[in-house]
């Protein structure tokens, strides 16, 4: 769909894909956290989710040394009970070549995120030569941040065709499009802003709820919100969009409340890393934790599973 | 948006298959049922006079629970003979805080034993366990809370008046909310200072009695609550018994009808809480995923056993495809099966009766032409189960979108103009409760001038709250239950 160059009214696109109420989906996303899951279903939600997770390091203290350590984690979560190696790892740009060391050519990819994470308040070349730079060095997957000041004044041209050009520099990269949930603020505006984002990216590139670097990350509600648009945009279009939500998810028992709202909304096709990913660090291990419960029946000493960037 | 684009691409659809199938997850507490339950009169279990009992069955499995115990006429004499004892000499003349210290004292009782209450709803019902767990025992409690803090301030329900309680007091309650009802029900009654004879559900009496051994914990004098359980005569007894100076009533509009007849030349108070046939509006403007929410809780809450669940969906013709896309996708992941499992969004039908009305009802729909839906999941071998299902091509003269089938049923219709909307809302005997869906303010508070029913739920449905008065216009009842409307009806006001 083109893009629209001049300021274009929020009311007006609300009049086109609808707008979404705060306190109804608030109700529909705690019937998730009631589900529950015994057995075979838990194990099979725990290891989706490991295999879903982008393992993630994004501080200025990272090392060559701390990305190594990052890597070995993800293709190897731990040492028994078969558990699957995480989707990726996500990391700066300038450690996309050290990831690619120890990843590279298995099925564990490299994310970098760019484009002036987290701000994005950095001129548009600069952004675009940035994701470049990554791509180079090996990245297979880009996160980038929208404009949120583009969208906020209104300026939705603009703000889908920096997307676009993104998408142009990410190549052959997927590229996972961050909302910044918490920026945007109300139920609405995320819906609206994962409109602008899902018609000027391919498919199989993703929305992603946040950066994990504000006040307020990924929720149920905001989760929620974005996976009724990709599901609308889907059936519009036949458009799949994938969705990344980030931040904030530290517990097993939280992945899987997300998990079941991907199974009881967007269905079975969703169910799988190519089309929903956790941004998170600390997740992993919870998963393997109970993962490891339900293999020998007990709870481990925290001591037995190895750090992955927690706590150097 | 998918309003114009999804119809040029009809067959894109999303799966909703067993990729992940969920394991059971049964609640496996223990409820503490007895064998055989006998009668609650003057504060002690007592056989009935002619020994008769009946046995109560879960409707899940199709087997028997337990032998309740069949009050006749002079059973309920006793009760209400220990009940107007009871107003006389301790309970109508104790003051208010005393009697709230006795009703904090139930409804925390009710909360130490929720999980027990919920169990046994569950058994005895047929409703998903994480309705009773999550819904039924924890309103009743809280209706409990709510009047206990009433006891002490009835003198400002009516200022400047004179309040009295009415002395002793008839109750029947219908076996939808067997625990819910009964507090909607005991709770105002105490609190005012009356005395309660109480007849519960035939096919649901099991926390009622289990009500009765609360009673006995929190130490309630005796014959202030009294419990008969039977058919409808034993419920006929308690309305026409002479000390029953009011008598409230929960149930069918056809009951409730032929109780008032009996009634009739008698100056005794009645409320009467009856059928409904409620309209759930949506207008183009509305979020229409959480609209389809709202529909979906509104007729498949407790299996479409509520009285005010909204069974006409009135959906503007605009979106009337797009909202029935999304609806029937919400039902593709609606769980249907053992109540008992965790994860059970609808359970068993009552009775082997109600199954058989609903199956009935559906019938006529097809036969009148109404195009019939249902999301086509597996039910249990044994049991009584209904899938949850919807009616398109319903029109106004079609009896399903004119009687109430009280089950998982809903028929659409649809509407161009707010005037046609009100018009198709009230064109019905009943009027208990009515649903609308829309973006804009000022049309909430036009539609909910306009349509004639108890309760308009804006952009929600079937909430409830211990301090919101429930009740009808019309076919549907009178007098209010819940809030200081329903507290009023149980004192007399001078």
């Amino acid at each position: 769909m083109p893009a629209a160059k001049a300021p274009t009214s929020l009311r007006r696109l609300f009049d086109e894909i609808g707008t979404v109420d705060q306190v109804g989906i608030e109700e529909r996303v705690a019937t998730f956290t009631t589900r529950s899951l015994k057995k075979k279903s838990k194990v099979f939600g725990l290891r989706l989710a490991v295999s879903m997770v982008d393992l993630t390091t994004l501080e200025g203290k990272d090392t060559p040394g701390k990305v190594a350590s990052l890597c070995q984690k993800a293709l190897c979560p731990h040492d028994v009970g078969d558990i699957p190696p995480t989707a990726a790892v996500c990391v700066y740009p300038a450690m996309v070549k050290h990831a690619r060391k120890h990843v590279g050519g298995t099925s564990v990819k490299i994310a970098s995120v760019a484009t002036a994470f987290p701000s994005g308040q950095a001129p548009l070349k600069t952004r675009l030569a940035e994701v470049r730079a990554a791509v180079k060095d090996g990245a297979d997957e880009i996160d980038m941040v929208i404009n949120r000041g583009a969208f906020l004044s209104g300026e939705f041209g603009r703000m889908q065709d920096e997307i676009a050009a993104v998408v142009e520099a990410c190549g052959q990269a997927t590229l996972k499009v961050i909302l910044e949930v918490s920026e945007l603020e109300t139920y609405d505006n995320i819906r609206a802003a994962s409109f602008l984002a899902m018609r000027v990216i391919r498919p199989g590139d993703f929305i992603k709820t946040s950066t994990g670097k504000t006040s307020s990350n990924a929720t149920l509600g905001n989760n929620q919100v974005m996976l009724e648009a990709i599901r609308d945009h889907f059936l519009a279009t036949g458009i799949p969009i994938s969705m990344k939500p980030a931040g904030g998810i530290r517990t097993a028992k939280q992945a899987l409340h997300f998990l079941i709202a991907v199974k009881e909304t967007l269905g079975d096709e969703w169910l799988n890393n190519r089309r929903y990913r956790f941004g998170a660090s600390a997740l992993l291990n919870d998963l393997v934790r109970q993962l490891e419960k339900e293999r020998t029946g007990a709870y481990q000493a925290p001591w037995n599973f190895s750090e992955a960037t927690e706590g150097y | 948006m998918p309003k114009t684009l999804s119809k040029s691409n009809p067959a894109r659809e999303l799966v909703f298959g067993d990729l992940w199938e969920f394991d059971p997850a049964p609640e496996t507490a223990d409820p503490k049922l007895k064998p055989r339950y006998d009668l609650f009169i003057n504060g002690s279990f007592v056989p009935p006079r002619a020994g008769k009992y009946f046995a109560t069955i879960n409707p899940a499995h199709e087997t028997k629970i337990a032998d309740i115990a069949l009050a006749d006429a002079s059973d309920v004499n006793s009760a209400c003979i220990a009940a107007q004892k009871a107003f006389v000499s301790v309970w109508g003349k104790m003051p208010g805080k005393e009697r709230g210290k006795y009703l904090y004292r139930i409804a925390r009782l009710l909360q130490d034993h929720a999980r027990e209450f919920a169990i046994a709803e569950t058994l005895d019902g047929g409703k998903p366990i994480k309705e009773s767990r999550d819904f039924d025992v924890p309103m009743a409690a809280a209706h409990f809370f709510y009047h206990a803090g009433w006891a002490d301030k009835l003198e400002h329900l009516a200022p400047g008046r004179q309040i009295a309680p009415h002395g002793v007091v008839g109750q029947v309650i219908p076996w939808n909310f067997p625990l819910l009802m009964l507090a909607w029900k005991i709770a105002p009654a105490l609190a005012a200072g009356n005395c309660v004879v109480l007849k519960p559900a035939e096919s649901t009496s099991i926390t009622a009695l289990k009500f009765g051994e609360i009673c006995q914990e929190a130490g309630l004098p005796n014959g202030v609550v009294n419990i008969v359980s039977g058919a409808a005569e034993t419920g006929a007894a308690v309305i026409q018994h002479p000390l029953t100076m009011k008598v409230a009533f929960t149930g069918s509009t056809e009951v409730g009808k032929s109780l008032m007849r009996s009634l009739a030349g008698t100056d005794k108070k009645m409320t009467m809480e009856l059928g409904g046939k409620a309209a759930n509006i949506v207008f183009d403007d509305a979020p229409l995923d959480q609209a389809v929410e709202g529909i979906v809780n509104g007729i498949f809450f407790n299996q479409g056993h509520v009285c005010c669940a909204g069974s006409r969906l009135l959906v503007q013709e605009s979106i009337a495809d797009e909202v029935l896309a999304k609806l029937k996708r919400r039902i593709a992941v609606l769980r249907v099966g053992d109540p008992m499992d965790k994860n059970t969004d609808l359970g068993a039908i009552n009775s082997r009766e109600q199954l058989a009305k609903i199956t009935d009802l559906v019938q006529i729909g097809v036969a009148e032409g109404a195009e019939k839906y249902d999301n086509g999941c597996k039910l249990p071998a044994k049991g009584f189960f209904f899938r949850p299902t919807i009616f398109t091509n319903v029109s106004m003269s079609h009896r399903i979108a004119r009687e109430e089938i009280f089950g998982p049923v809903l028929s659409i219709l649809t509407f161009r103009t707010p005037e046609e909307a009100i018009e198709k809302a009230n064109n019905t005997p009943y009027g208990l409760s009515a649903g609308v869906w829309t973006d804009k303010g000022s049309r909430i508070l036009k539609m909910s001038t306009l349509i004639k029913a108890g309760v308009v739920w804006a952009n929600t449905y079937n909430k409830f709250d211990p301090t919101s008065p429930f009740g009808g216009y019309k076919e549907s009842g009178f007098g209010r239950e819940g809030g200081k409307q329903g507290l009023l009806d149980y004192l007399m006001v001078d």
